[in-house]
């Protein structure tokens, strides 16, 4: 196989990368060891910054987001909800911190209205009584999920590939170029050697790894953060905690739910990541203070990912920069690689651009970029992730044949087949957490107990899972579901554990499998 | 607001559950004025498999062929287990009498005495259980033997595919899937176990399911079908099926709720009331209060809306709701508590240690080990050690230190102590 270029990393960076060199024209080909959003880019906030939150110690990356919090409300409008958000003080809060806060926004040109507290209190019932000053701000929500598939859905159209469960094992150097990349397929072991003009580096935490493989190096700290997903929506807006950042100070609502976090916990490795039961108490605690609420909420899940945060060095993780960097290995010997890392879901379009630029710039194309303009086309294969529009669809009108394999967020078997279509050849499986990705199926009220089984069942009649894989398939599946759950069970969560075990365990006998 | 009564019984049981189920058995055949109060929502998850032991230790996943010898070796290694405070007979006697009553109503088992049979469940896994339903029978046999055989499945029957199951059993030689339409619903259309079962109780639907089975037939000694085959005359509608089709028919269950619950709890709901247990159907018990230690009054009423309707007095209780499903026990954010009677609950020690970061872990999650530690009688210990009360008692998955799920005990487990919980209310001497 061959391209001119090969992306490696389906988050945001890599697909947003994808789809920018696409509407340039540029052949290429996006790989990803998992799938997409597999890293940071599916586990964040799923906030859309006005950039407030970096004024005080970071006015460049502050602008950088108030920029890109503008650009995409214009361009995809389908991925954002644009609720506002406050900054919110309680008592015991640094009152320098909130007096200054105000000069920061202005000296940097980003909007910030004081708001009265007792207005504020209004706006959001759900605030401490405990209020002593708030101001509102530009925040939205952005769908991280949706925004990802469209980017990718796009550049799909385009003609460029998308390779899903590819690892990198291995680049093949001419000199100083990359000639080759060699991927493994991770169910077959098959090897795919591919032939490069460019290769982008867009891997986000693990853009360390891939460098060093090619021979060269990027450093990198890892900061974990651990999020909680309420069972429904706590506020209308965004609220961030009037402070410097800290834990559990950012509630982002998004659909019917809201998101609540963070925690930043520096990582050696990125194995085995995953929230635990103190950082899920410590966010429900903390995150008391300012919204009560959430010490009697009931929680549906819970996530962790990993900030990549520039450079190495002392100091606190939360003090690192949130800019990004690209990072042109031309300079440590290897002239068709680059790096991209760091950065915000917010800036994702931007640091495409840059990417981008660079790689045609090296690749002698001087077509501009488009994706400062134009608008990211809803498309049909991605509304499967929406929350409501299944049932909306289904209430419209519906072929009585096209049953619903999922009951709780009402997802037919068309939409099962429509993702299929959308898998690459090359992978050579259908799996239920590639489709639990592209739809609502396992996020309901059943956690996937159910579905999960309905939807291996009709792959099998399918003829897309066989032997006993597609059974096998039910426990990664739930077991990928279960690292959301298993520090938030207690009260009805636990009780549909329970009953999720005795039907895989108990009645299934799965572990025994 | 309507005028509470106050029923007087000697035993209460709270739970109906397949603990709650026995032990109203057990005590009416005593002869005790009983009664019962519960939300069969666990009843109607059960599958029909009747599990003593499956599996021990469930660390190395060994199965077990002999379900007693199982026993055995799990009371040596696990001395707290409910199942160390029994004996041999009583498990059996226990058993025996139990499946006497599913008999009587008109849920004939079957079993081959001492020995586990591996049994297909859903997703075409095999696991091993003691007591088949009559109309799953043939499958157990058929799956020992290997015997041809067809799996059928249905056109609009979600989570049912008979190629899952057929390529999961393999190998498994003249071992075939077939899809066939539903009768008199056509083709497609989203259905459910309970309508499809109501629908083959009439019994041209039966010819008509056979003719479409029939051209499928060809060498297959037995045809398995999910288990859709009637509610209330689901021997009739199975034997007749068998005469059209010449061959032995059996069921497989379905994802839950499936109609083998849903049988246990119609049937057992008429047949206890009609054996005179006053029971309080889709009630849970709000309030216990205790008189002067010798008694219990329990305030039956709603859930949701917590309106009392109904007082019910008792010498002694059987505590037999479950554990988190049933609501038995009930778990906060930082401990599990017991709602009813405040009785200590042995727990693992804080939150973290609950669950296995493997969902899937075959050692099984600390939490499961969780329940109420008794007394050899069963009764409810103290923070001291000392039975709570003096007839109190607990009895299936609510008691500590067993992981049922694991293990594939429930039913033996639930029946066992059920019986024994019931016996030593009466002063009966241990077996």
């Amino acid at each position: 196989m061959q391209t001119r270029v090969l992306i490696i990393g389906g988050g945001a960076t890599g697909t947003g990368v994808a789809r920018d060199l696409a509407l340039r024209g540029v052949e290429c080909i996006l790989v990803d060891k998992e799938d997409i959003n597999a890293g940071a880019s599916g586990a964040n906030h799923g906030l859309l910054h006005s950039g407030a939150r970096y004024v005080s110690r970071d006015p460049e990356a502050a602008r950088e987001c108030w920029d890109e919090n503008q650009i995409l409300k214009t361009v995809a409008p389908a991925c954002i909800e644009a609720t506002g958000g406050l900054f919110a003080a309680v008592q015991g809060d640094d009152e320098g911190f909130i007096a200054d806060f105000p000069g920061y926004c202005e000296k940097t040109g980003i909007p910030c209205t004081p708001v009265d507290v007792q207005e504020a209190r209004e706006m959001e019932p759900a605030l401490s009584e405990r209020l002593i000053a708030a101001y509102a701000v530009e925040d939205a929500s952005i769908d991280p999920f949706k925004l990802v598939l469209e980017n990718i859905t796009e550049a799909q159209s385009l003609g460029c590939r998308f390779l899903r469960r590819m690892k990198v094992v291995g680049f093949e150097k001419e000199k100083s170029r990359i000639r080759r990349v060699d991927l493994e397929n991770r169910e077959t072991g098959e090897r795919l050697a591919v032939e490069v003009d460019m290769v982008v580096n867009a891997s986000g935490s693990w853009a360390g790894q891939i460098a060093a493989l090619a021979g060269a190096s990027i450093d990198l700290i890892y900061s974990k953060g651990t999020l909680v997903i309420t069972h429904s929506r706590i506020t209308h807006r965004v609220i961030n905690r009037l402070r410097r950042p800290s834990d559990a100070d950012i509630l982002v609502p998004g659909g019917t739910v809201s998101i609540m976090g963070t925690t930043s916990i520096r990582m050696k490795s990125l194995e085995d990541i995953h929230p635990t039961v103190a950082e899920v108490d410590r966010i429900v605690e903390e995150g008391a203070v300012m919204i009560p609420g959430l010490e009697t909420a009931r929680y549906i899940r819970a996530y962790a990912g990993v900030r990549p945060l520039l450079g190495g060095g002392g100091g606190d993780d939360r003090s690192a920069s949130r800019g990004f960097d690209l990072v042109d290995h031309a300079e440590a010997g290897i002239d068709n690689l680059v790096t991209i890392t760091g950065g915000k879901l917010t800036t994702y379009r931007l640091m495409a651009e840059k990417t981008a630029d660079l790689v045609c710039d090296r690749l002698g194309i001087s077509e501009p970029c488009r994706t400062r303009t134009r608008p990211l086309a809803s498309h049909h294969q991605t509304r499967w992730t929406v929350p409501g529009f299944s049932p909306r669809e289904w209430f419209k009108g519906h072929d009585p044949e096209d049953l619903l394999l999922c009951e709780c967020e009402m997802v037919p078997q068309s939409a099962v087949d429509q993702i299929i279509a959308g898998f690459d050849v090359f992978e050579k499986k259908v799996d239920l957490t590639g489709i639990g990705k592209r739809s609502r199926i396992g996020k309901g009220s059943c956690q996937g107990s159910f579905c999960s089984v309905r939807v291996a069942a009709y792959l099998y009649d399918r003829g897309v899972a066989s032997a006993r894989q597609g059974t096998v398939d039910i426990k990664t599946f739930l077991n990928e579901r279960w690292k959301g759950q298993r520090c938030l069970l207690w009260d009805s969560p636990l009780i549909q554990a329970e009953l999720q075990e005795a039907m895989h365990c108990g009645l299934f006998g799965l572990e025994l499998l | 607001m309507t005028p509470v009564n106050t029923f007087e019984s000697e035993l209460a049981i709270i739970g109906t559950g397949l603990a709650g189920m026995a032990a109203a058995y057990f005590s009416q055949s005593l002869g005790i004025r009983t009664a019962q109060i519960g939300v069969s929502s666990s009843a109607i998850y059960a599958s029909g498999y009747l599990d003593l032991l499956g599996v021990h230790p469930v660390e190395r996943r060994q199965q077990w062929t002999d379900p007693f010898s199982g026993i055995e070796a799990l009371v040596r290694d696990a001395p707290f287990h409910p199942y160390a405070r029994l004996t041999r007979a009583e498990i059996q006697q226990a058993l025996d009498g139990f499946l006497g009553f599913l008999s009587g109503m008109g849920l004939p088992y079957e079993r081959r005495e001492g020995v586990n049979s591996f049994v297909i469940t859903p997703v075409g896994t095999l696991k091993p259980t003691y007591a088949v339903p009559e109309s799953m029978w043939a499958g157990a046999v058929a799956c020992e033997k290997k015997h041809p055989c067809l799996i059928v499945d249905f056109w609009g029957l979600k989570g049912f595919s008979a190629i899952q199951i057929t390529q999961m059993l393999s190998p498994w030689p003249g071992l075939r899937p077939a899809r066939i339409p539903f009768p008199a619903v056509g083709p497609s259309v989203d259905l459910y176990p309970e309508q499809m079962a109501r629908s083959l109780e009439i019994e041209k639907n039966r010819v008509r399911l056979a003719e479409d089975i029939r051209p499928h037939l060809m060498d297959a000694q037995a045809v398995g079908l999910p288990a859709v085959l009637g509610i209330y005359k689901s021997a009739a509608v199975r034997a007749h099926l068998e005469g059209l089709l010449g061959v032995p028919v059996f069921e497989i269950p379905t994802i839950p709720p499936s109609l083998p619950g849903f049988r246990l709890k119609e049937r057992f709901e008429t047949e206890i009331a009609r054996k005179g247990v006053r029971l309080f159907a889709q009630k849970r018990v709000l309030k216990v209060e205790t008189e002067n230690r010798k008694g219990f009054v329990l305030s039956v009423g709603d859930q949701a809306t917590g309106e009392i309707q109904d007082m019910v007095r008792a010498r002694g209780v059987i505590l037999a709701g479950g554990r988190f499903l049933g609501m038995g026990l009930r778990a906060g954010r930082k401990a599990i508590i017991e709602p009813l009677f405040g009785l200590p609950v042995f727990q693992p020690g804080k939150r973290a240690e609950w669950h296995e970061n493997d969902f899937f872990n075959p050692a099984g999650h600390q939490i499961n080990q969780s329940g109420i530690e008794t007394d050899e009688h069963f009764r409810p210990l103290d923070r001291s050690g000392h039975p709570a009360f003096e007839n109190l008692y607990a009895a299936g998955s609510i008691l500590a230190h067993q992981d049922w799920m694991r293990q594939k005990c429930g039913a033996g487990l639930a029946v066992a102590t059920a019986y024994a919980a019931v016996r030593a209310f009466m002063g009966i001497k241990r077996l």
